[in-house]
């Protein structure tokens, strides 16, 4: 499945990428999963996507928790916590 | 009616206010927040202020809290502007207008929408020090101070 990758702030410059096409694994069906998928790529991505890291996630511009199933050519949000205002 | 913007332009508040309640004689007070950048954060001097976000998903994000406030406070009218990319300090950063009947409900929609602003829209400050430059950290006294709009269950919070 083909997902849009984007990536935020401090976590865009943890893994000095803005954004990516990537095709998921059959296995890869939810935003969390994406997470995991991308952790095994190791480095910089295992450690900037690691569990324990504070993480918010977004699907198609909306926040969302691990468990939202993804779709053929979704975009998939990566980011810190936020701070405008 | 809804105004959101995110712009690197700065605002003036007589301006957005006249527009927000021209022609609408049914308003009986305008409430208004201004969020400025302070030249200290953390006990750091703050030199200057990069402000990133995500095109698209930031103005969905304020078109659905304005769309929740207008109907907790239904008559009531909403105008988010943000800036994004370099501030200095004194820059403005973001302008809330709340317009109601009454007082009460000017007041609550403005502590409401920015409440939610500083919590789920996404924006991200970096603040340039003299000790470099570094990503400002989310507040737990933020999330709190969404948490008493009981807005939890509508919106999901992420990991």
């Amino acid at each position: 499945m083909k997902v849009e990758l984007r990536f935020f702030a401090g976590v865009r410059e943890a893994l000095g990428v803005a954004n990516e096409s990537v095709d998921v694994p059959d296995s890869v069906s939810s935003v969390g999963d994406v997470r995991v998928w991308l952790r095994t790529r190791g480095g910089a991505w295992a450690e900037t996507l690691a569990e324990g890291r504070s993480l918010r996630m977004a699907c198609n511009h909306e926040m969302t928790d691990p468990s939202r199933r993804i779709t053929e050519g979704c975009e998939v949000a990566f980011f810190p916590p936020v701070t405008g205002g | 009616m809804t105004r959101v913007r995110v712009q690197e332009a700065d605002f003036d508040l007589s301006t957005e206010v006249a527009a927000l309640r021209a022609d609408n004689p049914k308003v009986g007070a305008v409430a208004c927040f201004v969020g400025t950048v302070r030249d200290l954060n953390e006990g750091q001097t703050v030199q200057a202020m990069e402000l990133e976000h995500y095109p698209g998903m930031t103005e969905k994000a304020l078109e659905g809290i304005a769309a929740q406030a207008r109907e907790r406070w239904p008559g009531s009218d909403v105008l988010i502007v943000h800036r994004v990319g370099k501030l200095l300090p004194l820059d403005q950063i973001v302008l809330v207008v709340t317009t109601a009947m009454h007082r009460a409900q000017a007041f609550e929609s403005c502590a409401f929408v920015m409440d939610y602003l500083k919590t789920q829209a996404p924006f991200w400050k970096k603040e340039t020090t003299e000790h470099g430059e570094k990503w400002v950290d989310a507040r737990e006294s933020d999330d709190a101070a969404l948490s008493r709009w009981d807005l939890g269950s509508r919106k999901g919070a992420g990991a």
